[in-house]
């Protein structure tokens, strides 16, 4: 799909579309290459076309949307627009006035594309077999061209459209031990990828000596960047979300109430202006380039869309529909990485977490495991692995009274998430060092 | 349609493959939700599309495209191919090996009123009922009532002249209460994280008693703000089916699929504490514990003819008398494992690959009477409907979380408690079941979201249970 496929579609639209009735056109497509791969060879290898479009047709305050695939041929799609304008406009009449709606009043154009030329993932196939003879490897490529467009009838277009790659893996040990790591971009290097191999490689030796189990309790701890990033992930869960913070149903209830604070070194901001995704949401808003949520500890805005800016009478930040962040950073501190083992001094270092939830939201109290690689260390060096520990602790506790230090250095983390399609989302975090990491089992 | 899409991919054969297949998935789903008796934008979706699967060589390669035409059909055929060829020798299996079924069949989920043929109006007002019956308290800040609906048809033709069509049609309602007073949250649901969801039409509402639900689930919601927390020790358990499900789910389910125990997954969902040698004689619960693998229950979410591999698909028992004794794994990974498995290796729809999923995972039902089962408690916890959920890396290490407790004192169930939690390991949590319920206390439940693979995939899973009964596990309430 490129921008004068997805223009075709207008006409079509507007020649169905019933008098006095408006349209808005939302769409997301993808030419994706996946290659699965498992103890250094493939597991599954394959090609992904697909494209999806969101048709929604309003009359004053009645409205109806539906989703409907592309095929990629342009009659056919044609076709199903014109079908769909006709089934939607039967079906709006039917519909009761939404109190809630808002559409854009004025109109914003924006074009992000990106000439890149997606990566050859034959040829990358090849080099990652090559480059991990000899390993137990295991892991995903998920490369390939993806766009997103909006239309409405007001004549605003907006479309995004880049190519990247992202290679997220790990090297096993044994069993449950690993080093993971990813190398992610828009340009390929052969290079990269051995450099990032070896050095995972270089990472499993400290793997090598017998796991150690460590008894329930609180101990220091540094969480990586990759830890930092589930434990963000988790607050992003409708925790910035103005809807979950108005219906009380926010973890971060308390600090937006200001009966709780996080550190005062915690600033998180929705960083939607480096423009590693689409700059427009499905509904044709156009976000601000920063939202800051969290500043210096203390809440400051909310991932706010039109729907809830209606329904709760406050202003709107352009928000996607489920106000979920897309492009979450967290301020660096203090702490120079290369010195973090040394300050961690004696506690436990976390390379992953895994699967965090809740245990008690009103609290921000939250569970999760520790994966990979977690090491138990001693006067500043990596003593030996650790047998993996749950732990519960509570953001306020963990952000808060117990951090101790946040690394100057930042890391750009890309989602790997490829439910449905591949993900334009990312986080960019620091490491950090707290004073105490509860575990439980 | 079918048939000249079955035409133009018989047509397009090529001669070199072992094997093709086409997978074609026509899905429509519909989300309607009535929020504080505020109709949302009703959620329709529509999609169609292929996917071409080719084993040559000793490789293996797909293509998945949305054009149905035959150069689209020709063009998928040739890029799984070039796949193929450029795996051979750099596979985990020479699919040459491989002796994929010829499967010839129809199945169809067994449906009164297809929900699509409901007019909007009347599917609208059915919630709109629900969400205003809920209206009963001024504490109640949210009221939530919704269903999600879907239709799936698929056609699997393989090169060797395999067709199978198969219709499953689904319908998961759910309503939600949430309350606040006081800095406190509390939520109460009925089908909470689309739980209460199986296979028909919208005579599904009516099987579920969703019409009914709402005065309870609101009651039940206040009664969480003024209830204690849980308490915190070593104590008896008992869950009810709505969270056996999860349950299951997570600590059986995932365990014993094949492909995390031959670590496809390690990477993404995880690996698992489960290996190959342990099947046959490995105690994984007491002897109490039967689970099986059950894609013929009707109604349930997950039931099918064959799946996604062409594999026919029947009953078989997993756990038997609490011994493990076969792994969740398709045709291709009981090849790679050398073990029996069962016909459970699907693709979430046309643009994903097939993998060893969980289809109906069922707890089978013991002879245990609910009275009975409580009565031989001294000191405990009920729990009911999932919130929270938890597991390490190799499905041990777990800690859940319900939406409500109920304390349990000599033998009968006492007052509300909020905030329960329960951890154990995988390992011993299911030796320590003490008790199972007889078929009165089974509850047919799934999820529509189980997530696992590389590229991921989201497909929908059932869970059946008795109320369970577990002993001497750990029990934990919220913050104070």
């Amino acid at each position: 799909m490129n921008p004068s496929q997805f223009e075709m579609l207008v006409p079509a639209i507007l020649a169905a579309l019933p008098q006095g009735m408006r349209f808005s056109l939302y769409g997301s497509g993808e030419e994706s290459d996946f290659v699965r791969f498992n103890q250094g060879k493939v597991r599954q290898s394959g090609s992904v076309s697909q494209g999806e479009v969101s048709l929604s047709l309003i009359d004053g305050k009645r409205h109806a949307s539906v989703d409907i695939g592309l095929s990629g041929v342009d009659s056919v799609d044609a076709k199903r627009i014109t079908s769909a304008v006709t089934n939607l406009a039967q079906t709006v009449p039917l519909l009761p006035e939404d109190p809630h709606l808002l559409l854009p009043d004025t109109v914003v154009h924006t074009s992000q594309i990106d000439d890149t030329t997606a990566p050859d993932a034959i040829l990358v196939t090849q080099a990652v077999c090559q480059a991990t003879k000899g390993t137990d490897f295991v892991g995903i490529y998920a490369g390939g061209r993806q766009w997103r467009a909006f239309a409405n009838d007001m004549g605003q277009r907006n479309w995004f459209e880049s190519s990247s790659f992202l290679l997220d893996y790990s090297i096993v040990h044994s069993k449950d031990k690993a080093i993971k790591s990813s190398i992610g971009g828009t340009v390929w290097s052969d290079q990269a990828l051995v450099q990032s191999i070896e050095e995972a490689k270089s990472q499993l030796t400290a793997l090598n000596q017998p796991s150690r189990a460590i008894p329930p309790g609180s101990y220091r701890a540094y969480l990586t960047p990759a830890a930092v990033v589930e434990v963000l992930e988790l607050m992003s869960y409708g925790g910035f979300s103005a809807e979950s913070q108005q219906r009380k149903s926010s973890v971060l209830n308390r600090l937006v109430a200001g009966d709780a604070q996080l550190d005062a070194r915690v600033t998180l901001t929705e960083d939607g202006g480096r423009g590693l995704g689409p700059k427009f949401s499905a509904d044709g808003f156009v976000a601000p380039d920063q939202v800051v949520l969290v500043s210096k500890g203390q809440h400051a805005n909310a991932l706010t869309c039109p729907r809830t800016a209606v329904e709760f009478d406050i202003p709107h930040n352009g928000a996607t529909p489920g106000e979920n962040t897309q492009s979450l950073t967290m301020a660096g501190g203090d702490l120079p990485q290369a010195e973090a083992l040394a300050r961690l001094g004696a506690g436990v270092w976390v390379s992953n977490l895994w699967y965090l939830n809740h245990s008690d939201r009103n609290a921000a109290r939250f569970t999760g495991m520790t994966r990979f690689a977690t090491f138990w260390v001693e006067d500043g060096k990596l003593v030996a692995p650790l047998d993996v520990m749950r732990f519960d602790a509570t953001l306020y506790d963990l952000f808060g009274k117990d951090l101790e230090a946040l690394t100057q250095e930042v890391q750009l983390m890309p989602s790997a998430s490829t439910y449905e399609a591949r993900s334009t989302a990312f986080l960019e975090v620091p490491g950090a060092l707290v004073k105490a990491l509860p575990f439980t089992l | 349609m079918h048939q000249a899409l079955a035409k133009r991919f018989r047509d397009a054969l090529p001669t070199g493959p072992n094997h093709i297949s086409m997978r074609l998935v026509e899905r429509r789903d519909e989300a309607l939700m009535v929020r504080n008796d505020v109709v949302q934008p009703p959620g329709t979706s529509e999609n169609i599309g292929i996917i071409i699967t080719v084993h040559e060589g000793g490789g293996q390669g797909y293509a998945a495209t949305p054009d149905l035409s035959a150069s689209g059909i020709a063009t998928a055929i040739s890029r799984a191919r070039q796949w193929a060829k450029i795996t051979a020798g750099i596979s985990v299996i020479d699919t040459g090996t491989l002796a994929m079924d010829t499967p010839k069949g129809e199945w169809r989920s067994p449906v009164q009123t297809p929900w699509s043929e409901v007019p909007i109006s009347e599917r609208i007002d059915r919630l709109r009922q629900a969400c205003a019956a809920a209206a009963i308290d001024e504490r109640i800040i949210n009221r939530e009532a919704s269903v999600m609906a879907n239709d799936t048809r698929t056609l699997l033709l393989t090169s060797d002249g395999g067709e199978v069509y198969q219709h499953t049609q689904s319908v998961g309602p759910e309503l939600s209460v949430v309350v606040h007073a006081n800095g406190d949250t509390q939520r109460r649901s009925f089908g909470g994280g689309r739980g209460a969801v199986r296979q028909g039409g919208i005579e599904v509402l009516d099987q579920l008693g969703f019409d009914a639900c709402p005065l309870r689930v609101a009651q039940e919601a206040i009664a969480l703000l003024e209830a204690p927390n849980c308490p915190t020790g070593k104590m008896d358990l008992v869950l009810a089916p709505d969270q056996m499900m999860l349950q299951i789910h997570e600590s059986i389910g995932h365990p014993i699929e094949l492909d995390r125990i031959l670590g496809d997954e390690r990477n993404y969902a995880g690996t698992s504490f489960v290996t190959l040698d342990m099947f046959g004689h490995y105690q994984y619960g007491s002897e109490l514990l039967n689970v099986s693998f059950a894609p013929d229950v009707t109604g349930q979410l997950a039931s099918y003819g064959w799946d996604d591999d062409g594999t026919q698909a029947e009953r078989v028992l997993l756990i038997e008398k609490g011994l493990l004794m076969r792994p969740l794994g398709g045709s291709i990974s009981q090849k790679r494992g050398n073990i029996a498995g069962v016909a459970n290796s699907r693709g979430c729809s046309w643009n994903r690959p097939t993998m060893d999923r969980m289809a109906n995972l069922n707890v089978e039902a013991g002879n245990t009477p609910l009275d009975e089962l409580l009565a031989g408690i001294e000191h405990g916890v009920f729990m009911q409907t999932n919130t929270s959920w938890s597991i390490d890396d190799s499905r041990n290490k777990f800690q859940f979380g319900c939406e409500i407790g109920r304390e349990i004192v000599d033998g009968k169930l006492g007052k509300i408690l909020k905030n329960p939690n329960y951890r154990g390991i995988s390992a011993n949590f299911w030796r320590n079941l003490a008790t199972v319920g007889d078929p009165s206390t089974v509850g047919i439940f799934g999820t529509p979201f189980c997530g696992k693979g590389e590229p991921n995939q989201v497909i929908s899973v059932g869970h059946a249970s008795p109320v369970c009964h577990f002993s001497n596990i750990d029990v934990f309430g919220g913050a104070a």
